[in-house]
């Protein structure tokens, strides 16, 4: 399966990757820690905070209701964010990518 | 092969299976049948025809296990929509928010948030490690056979709980929607789906995906506009007539008891706004959302569809627009979920369905003009045959992720170690699919009246637990390696089903007994009291009330006596259990760290310097995607 025209270990430890490496790990992992939590406050404080997703807040709708139509509008801005992001990691990958063959030859 | 001849025959054995002795349900009355005829005719037509269009498309393996890599980040999007929206989340989601309110809204939003994990760590390595199978992405580090192997083992078994689920799911739907034979539902779905897969393979199977998710969420918009039309549009109007409703007041008032007494109206309509009038216990409720979290990004037929993209830019693409259009649909159904209640109301939809499935069905028949009116059933033809598109738009990617993992990993990749022909590759992979299809169809008729519900959910489990970790520590850990990934497949998977069999899922003849009994002990005297009060009653008014609730009565009794009679002198459940040993029935919070801890320890004391030395190639390619698999050969 490997390819043996590229210096794979030369590109890895090359400062432009190991700069996009950095980066794209600090920012993936804390938005994935971000989601994670805030979709699990949705089933618990629907169990343990009740009283507080009782509260209504706008005629009818109650915080809870406006609290789970929030998880989507986060999701939405989770992968808006995202998408943003990705565009500076790809011009980041396109540079290593265009020279690619010339490091570590 | 003559192509045509074949789709015609498909064709007809189809409508065989439609043939006139069937007995209609209630649903559609018999004058109307014709709609239902239509509609399904019309719908099943254009697939067929983008069958036939795409079967000319598919000349190597490459098109038919990834559409060629041609498919584009938008179309790509649709699909995975279409390829996950199952008739679970279309009817059962809109049901569960019509009899249970909030708790079924709070239900649907993990199957959203489980695409951010796609989004963020597993869709674009996936797509510049892979080429058609996870099988390709774990060997690429790993030892090829026995990774393939035991991930195509995996997939088989993620893919055929999902997939009894759904064959399940949609003989007894179609069987209540258009009233053919439950048998003939089944078969019926299994020939459709197969024509697509065997002949059109994955471009077919795209398209169908694009083609379900469109009309889904059509039939959805169309249904949630002329609902909120009726009520001006308006978001706390719209919430206040759903709180005055007296259907739903009576619906929670029964939900709730005793503590009924003490609440006024309002108060009781308030209280299907507000959480725990279905789920009561949150351990659970955070167990299911682990396994649909990180599930969904194990699952097979989900990242197979990242292999039909060009680059990672474009796979990216096809997660966004597929949480817009998830997204979107799951917010739609808090309005299909409450106007069905308030229109339909909630007694007449449990009379229909006791699960609450016909609660999108009966509001568009509703819509239309009622059960009397050409529009109304109509509509009703629409959304049933939207649900059945649905049905075998998943079975058919549940069907090409299995065939691939046998006929790609097992019998090239293990068997025939690399060495066949592509045209060799493609016949592999259409028999494979065929003997999956054939499998699919026999134990969906076997499993008639078996409760597959919890199979959803057990399919997400084991993808989580298994898959999951095994995909994501390749991808990210530099010491994972065979041992591992062997480890935390098996025991990830056996940590699942195991848990599953030893929880409250299972049936315990004991407690079944007990239970039933509760039932026959309290009819017995009440009976003998109606009995008493019927010869004492004069009014034919009065009298004819006590006679039937005698009926009803000695129907319960009959009712709990027959299914003590249907245990026999079982004590135990399958495993030889008497009561569940864990109160969970999800079992993810337990299996998923299980099936990591197995990769860490098992990598750890395997240690194999190959996979190490092949990590900086496998890094750097997954966040540059140098050197990609070209699945384009056009």
């Amino acid at each position: 399966m490997a390819t043996q025209s590229f210096s794979w270990s030369k590109i890895e430890s090359d400062p432009r990757f190991q700069a996009l490496h950095r980066k794209k790990t600090v920012f993936l992992w804390s938005l994935m820690a971000f989601s994670v939590i805030y979709y699990f406050a949705l089933p618990v404080g629907a169990a343990y905070f009740t009283e507080l997703f009782t509260v209504k807040l706008w005629g009818a709708i109650n915080f809870g209701l406006l609290f789970a139509l929030s998880e989507f509008l986060v999701a939405w801005g989770i992968a808006y964010v995202y998408a943003k992001k990705a565009s500076e990691f790809d011009a980041m990958a396109d540079v290593i990518v265009k020279d690619a063959r010339n490091i570590g030859t | 092969m003559n192509r045509s001849k074949i789709f015609t025959i498909t064709g007809l054995a189809f409508l065989l299976g439609l043939a006139p002795d069937a007995a209609f349900a209630q649903v559609v009355a018999p004058q109307f049948r014709y709609l239902t005829f239509g509609v399904f005719a019309a719908i099943i037509a254009i697939t067929m025809y983008v069958t036939y269009v795409a079967a000319k498309r598919v000349k190597t393996s490459a098109d038919f296990y990834a559409a060629g890599g041609g498919v584009t980040g938008i179309q790509n999007g649709w699909a995975i929509a279409g390829d996950y929206l199952s008739a679970a989340s279309f009817l059962g989601i809109a049901g569960l928010i019509s009899l249970f309110g909030y708790d079924g809204f709070m239900y649907s939003v993990g199957w959203l948030v489980a695409y951010i994990t796609v989004l963020l760590v597993i869709a674009e390595p996936c797509r510049n490690i892979g080429k058609y199978t996870l099988g390709d992405i774990l060997a690429f580090r790993n030892n090829p056979k026995t990774v393939k192997t035991v991930m195509a083992l995996s997939t088989i078994t993620v893919s055929t709980f999902y997939l009894i689920a759904q064959m399940v799911g949609g003989g007894v739907l179609v069987k209540s929607l258009i009233g053919i034979d439950y048998e003939y539902s089944v078969i019926a779905v299994g020939i459709l789906m197969l024509a697509y897969v065997v002949f059109g393979g994955m471009v077919a199977t795209t398209w169908v995906q694009i083609i379900k998710a469109v009309l889904l969420v059509a039939a959805s918009l169309v249904m949630v506009f002329v609902v909120w039309f009726q009520y001006g549009f308006g978001g706390p109007e719209y919430f206040a007539k759903v709180i005055g409703d007296p259907k739903i007041q009576a619906r929670v008032a029964m939900l709730v008891g005793d503590a009924a007494k003490n609440m006024t109206p309002q108060q009781l309509g308030q209280r299907f706004l507000e959480p725990a009038l279905l789920l009561k216990n949150p351990i659970d409720q955070i167990s299911l959302g682990m396994a649909l979290v990180l599930g969904t990004a194990g699952m097979p037929h989900i990242l197979m569809r990242f292999f039909t993209v060009p680059t990672a830019q474009s796979a990216r693409t096809s997660v966004i627009w597929a949480m817009a259009i998830i997204g979107g649909f799951y917010v739609l159904t808090l309005f299909l979920g409450t106007g069905a209640a308030m229109l339909v109301g909630p007694n007449n939809i449990i009379a229909a369905d006791r699960g609450g499935n016909m609660a999108a069905p009966l509001l568009a028949q509703f819509l239309g003009g009622g059960p009397g009116s050409i529009l109304g059933n109509l509509m009703l033809s629409f959304v049933a045959a939207v649900a059945f598109a649905t049905i075998v738009a998943v079975v058919a990617g549940l069907v090409l992720a299995s065939a691939s993992a046998m006929s790609h990993d097992i019998w090239v990749g293990v068997i025939k170690g690399e060495h066949a022909t592509d045209e060799e590759e493609r016949r592999a992979a259409r028999i494979c699919s065929l003997l999956v299809g054939a499998l699919a169809i026999t134990i969906g008729i076997l499993a008639q009246g078996q409760n597959v519900a919890h199979l959803v959910a057990l399919a997400f489990a084991v993808a989580a637990s298994a898959n999951f970790p095994v995909v994501l520590l390749t991808l990210y850990w530099k010491r994972c390696n065979t041992g591992g990934v062997v480890a935390g497949l098996v025991l990830g998977t056996l940590s699942a089903i195991g848990l599953v069999l030893v929880s409250p899922n299972m049936t315990y003849p004991l407690q079944v007994k007990v239970a039933q009994q509760k039932i026959i002990d309290a009819s017995t005297p009440k009976i003998a009291k109606l009995n008493v009060d019927l010869s004492t009653t004069t009014e034919p008014a009065a009298l004819e009330k006590l006679k039937k609730e005698i009926a009803a009565t000695e129907k319960a009794k009959k009712g709990a006596e027959d299914a003590i009679a249907k245990l026999g002198s079982d004590t135990t459940s399958i495993v030889g259990l008497e009561q569940p040993l864990i109160n969970l029935r999800n079992p993810g919070l337990i299996s998923i760290p299980l099936g990591f801890f197995a990769v860490f320890l098992f990598s750890l004391l395997y240690r194999d310097r190959r996979a190490e030395e092949i990590w900086d190639e496998l890094y750097v390619r997954s966040n540059t995607g140098i050197g990609r698999a070209a699945a384009v050969t056009h």
